[in-house]
């Protein structure tokens, strides 16, 4: 029943081994922060909070066992719009 | 692709569809607000700076690693269900809810201290301070508030998932209850993910 809406249902191990990898990086992300390392940290702290997410949606949230194209590629054009909305604004506030 | 899926899968189907067109939505409403805090963050980096060492970097990863937890449970209690233990699958959701709670008791106490230093929405310490600043506080407010609403929407959401269970509407074959519950309550932490560097981290 439940292989039809999830070709491969993941188990205790992929879950605990997530689990185990959002809890490195968030300590790396606070100790990376606590160094002095200038502007380049944003770029850092914000590449560490989008391969969190990236985990999260696609074992906790099974985006990655999805079946339905549909689905699979709301996200993705969610994140390229918003995209676009930081870039004209930015267009904007850069060159203002 | 459906001609070979039951009726009941079908709607299972359009029961996750429906779910993850909201989380959609979600995420443009604090993709908003992200944007919002960038432009202003570009435009008053010092102030960001300066407002940012107010908040207690200690509480910020505290609550990450609870609400990552909870995330953790969240997801084991639906796989307990699917593979029809609801005993264990309860077991989780409680857990999950109790790390909520912890969650929100940890943020109640946070913001009982920003209020007690006069660091609240319209507070006349709040006002004598720079402009960034109290752009930052104001957003602080809004954004740590929108997401703790969904907390507690998801706790209650959670706790209408164990009547269910209880009373045998959710089970192993009819699980979508708790997986569309469990989905929300992920996307509250992705959304956290983002809300803890860009608040409590900015060096």
């Amino acid at each position: 029943m439940s292989d039809t809406t999830l070709e491969h249902k993941p188990g205790y191990r992929t879950y605990l081994l997530v689990y185990a990898a959002l809890v490195i990086l968030t300590v790396v992300t606070v100790t990376s922060a606590s160094m002095d390392i200038g502007r380049i940290a944003i770029v850092i702290v914000l590449a560490i909070a989008g391969t969190k997410s990236v985990l999260v949606l696609l074992y906790f949230m099974h985006l990655r066992y999805e079946r339905r194209l549909l689905v699979k590629l709301l996200v993705p054009i969610v994140v390229v719009t918003l995209a676009i909305f930081i870039g004209l604004t930015y267009t904007d506030i850069l060159f203002r | 692709m459906s001609d070979h899926h039951g009726e009941a899968t079908g709607s299972e189907d359009r029961g996750r569809i429906g779910m993850w067109l909201f989380i959609c939505t979600e995420i443009l409403l604090f993709g908003g607000l992200f944007l919002l805090y960038s432009v202003y963050r570009y435009k008053h980096p010092g102030d960001f700076h300066d407002a940012s060492l107010d908040l207690s970097r200690f509480a910020g990863t505290l609550n990450t690693l609870v609400l990552i937890t909870s995330s953790l449970t969240a997801a084991l209690a639906v796989h307990e269900l699917r593979v029809g233990r609801p005993g264990r699958a309860r077991l989780f959701i409680g857990a999950t809810l109790l790390f909520a709670l912890t969650f929100l008791t940890v943020k109640g106490f946070e913001w009982g201290a920003k209020f007690e230093h006069g660091l609240y929405p319209n507070a006349t310490y709040l006002l004598s301070l720079p402009p960034g600043q109290i752009l930052y506080f104001g957003l602080y407010f809004t954004m740590t508030g929108l997401h703790a609403i969904h907390v507690i929407v998801g706790m209650g959401l959670f706790g209408y998932c164990l009547r269910a269970m209880r009373r045998g509407v959710v089970t192993a074959k009819r699980p979508i209850l708790v997986e569309n519950t469990t989905l929300f309550w992920h996307l509250v932490d992705v959304i956290w993910i983002f809300l803890f560097p860009l608040f409590y981290l900015i060096s």
